[in-house]
């Protein structure tokens, strides 16, 4: 029985060696510095994923910019202020709201701001990542402002510091690298996002930073060049998925490193 | 009358900080303002999908549910083979994953060493980190011909005479979608069953050794201790499947129709949303779609909501850390 339970666990990390093997292999040969800074062009004339690049670092700022401050007061509001039945109802929202779908955030995205707007945009693109990245941020925000001791937030009250200045100057700074590290995370999940940004940040086939126009970004890219019928497109969808996967995974193992002390 | 005022000035500021400090009563307000605003983002995600959705809830009524025809050209929006879509390729996809997660859970919580089990619980965990495009990507290329050469042919050759392993084989449906999902939900459900084992007192595990319970007896009574845990585990990754889109729009085969073979294609709501949202010509069009997603919005919230109270019952009860994302 044992070799039952190792054999699930060999099985789920080969899928995962070999996805990410099959991925290197794919598209390490399509990477070059003109791909990598060039738009994309129609099959046959090369082109790249410059704009993607581009695109999908402004909408990760934008993002990160709404989310992360937002998200980090939720999980201070749960962790240091909160009591009572209220703070239980949010932080149930909080946990199921990281359970919505996406595609059904980018959809509330689309009714809010591209409906009025009247056209895609940058600003929505990076509202709807936003919007899953704050419960993402609140609750690990939340667990490691609990790791704090006690001890500290009692010591900085008793030298008679009101409230904020417990939080702000010594129970934040003490859990700046945890939060710092939940927030890396979820930055490297919204950056894999695709179905939000279908009808939101659109795409475009042009290098653009302006937020009120339709912008590109690498996973939409890579959608678009996957289901293309040439092959030509194939390998840039490869390509680009090189590029993603080592932002992603780069992340992911920063994270873990640096975390390896704490769990 | 400046005295009143600053009586109720400061009875007010009494009431929004305990300790008279003004600097307290703001930060007590922005903060009960920010979770206030997580509230209402919920709400206005129902408001927002409700009021797009309402011309298609007006003409459908409840019919929308039981509809087969999605035709667009005839304005006729039937949105059942999106459910049996959803629902069939999520259950294909826990049957697989679940006595895996299962296998993971137990071999790295009871059985592996601790050298070992962390470097490779990290392993598992980043098949989570794999964006779903990704996934998409590697299916269209990798698993579906896989599939397609090695795997649906014996099935249909042992197999074809039940209704689920028939018709034409591309590579390309129900069964293909599934897959790709069980691999997506599988590092999720471990990794919150690994929380709820390790949840279990270990004094549970040592009265079942001291009874003479033999290791795999003593991890039964784990099991069925950490049970509900389990059970929320489970829904918890339903939750995930039924609003996973990328991958299974690229390899579902989208159509929709509800056919019994898992070869056939098949479509989800979600797929129907990714694919059609941005083509929807005509409000009734674009406002059932919406419609499509008001429901898998409401599905998903319940199905985590219960998923989250099952498995914060057991990590809570027991004390322990529940880190699961």
């Amino acid at each position: 029985m044992t070799s039952l339970t190792a054999l699930c666990t060999l099985l789920a990390v080969s899928a995962l060696l070999i996805i990410l093997f099959y991925i290197a292999w794919q598209g390490i040969d399509s990477i070059s510095i003109r791909f990598l800074t060039d738009t994309p062009r129609p099959v046959g004339e090369g082109g790249g994923i410059g704009n993607a690049i581009l695109g999908s670092l402004v909408l990760l700022l934008v993002s990160s910019a709404i989310g992360l401050p937002l998200g980090i007061c939720v999980g201070v509001y749960l962790a240091e202020v909160g009591t009572g039945r209220f703070a239980g109802a949010v932080r149930f929202i909080v946990d199921t709201l990281t359970g919505i779908p996406s595609i059904v955030t980018g959809v509330f995205v689309y009714t809010i701001l591209v409906i009025p707007m009247r056209h895609f945009s940058a600003l929505a693109g990076g509202v709807a990542l936003a919007l899953i990245m704050i419960p993402i941020v609140a609750r690990t925000t939340e667990e490691m402002l609990k790791l704090v001791p006690h001890s500290l937030r009692e010591g900085a009250l008793a030298l008679g510091a009101p409230q904020w200045r417990v939080t702000l100057g010594v129970v934040l700074p003490a859990a700046a690298p945890g939060i710092a590290t939940g927030a890396m995370l979820a930055i490297a999940r919204v950056s894999g996002e695709t179905a939000p940004l279908l009808f939101t940040a659109f795409g475009s086939r042009f290098f653009s930073t302006s937020l009120n126009e339709p912008i590109a970004s690498l996973t939409v890219q890579i959608y678009n060049y996957a289901i293309s019928p040439y092959d030509e497109w194939h390998a840039q969808a490869w390509a680009a998925t090189l590029v993603l996967m080592t932002l992603v995974l780069g992340i992911n193992i920063i994270v873990r490193f640096l975390t390896r002390k704490r769990f | 009358m400046s005295a009143v005022t600053d009586n109720q000035y400061s009875s007010w500021r009494r009431m929004l900080s305990p300790t008279g400090n003004t600097g307290d009563a703001v930060y007590r307000v922005v903060m009960l303002l920010v979770a206030l605003l997580m509230v209402a983002i919920v709400i206005a995600m129902v408001w927002a999908l409700a009021t797009e959705s309402m011309q298609s809830i007006r003409q459908f009524g409840f019919s929308f549910l039981r509809g087969h025809t999605w035709d667009p050209i005839r304005g006729e929006f039937g949105a059942l083979p999106f459910v049996y879509g959803t629902v069939a390729s999520s259950l294909i996809a826990l049957l697989i994953s679940v006595p895996f997660s299962l296998g993971i859970a137990i071999f790295l919580v009871e059985q592996a060493p601790h050298y070992l089990a962390r470097p490779i619980g990290f392993l598992v965990e980043l098949l989570a980190a794999i964006p779903s495009v990704v996934y998409g990507l590697w299916g269209i290329f990798v698993l579906a011909p896989f599939l397609r050469e090695y795997v649906q042919p014996p099935l249909a050759r042992v197999l074809g005479w039940t209704p689920l392993f028939r018709g034409q084989i591309t590579g390309f449906g129900l069964l293909t979608g599934g897959i790709i999902l069980a691999i997506m939900v599988t590092p999720i459900i471990s990794a919150v069953v690994r929380d709820v084992l390790s949840a279990v007192p270990s004094s549970q595990r040592e009265a079942a050794l001291a009874l003479g319970a033999t290791k795999w007896e003593m991890i039964r009574v784990v099991l069925v201790n950490g049970a509900p845990g389990i059970a929320g585990a489970v829904i918890l990754g339903l939750g995930r499947a039924l609003g996973e889109t990328m991958a299974v729009t690229m390899l579902i085969g989208n159509r929709p129709e509800i056919s019994a073979s898992l070869f056939d294609p098949s479509y989800t709501i979600a797929s129907a949303i990714a694919n059609e949202f941005t083509e929807a010509t005509g409000d009734l069009y674009l406002s059932a779609l919406v419609e499509l997603g008001l429901i898998l919005f409401l599905v998903t919230f319940i199905v985590n909501g219960i998923a989250r109270l099952l498995v914060w019952n057991v990590t809570r009860k027991t004390g322990g850390v529940g880190r699961a994302a």
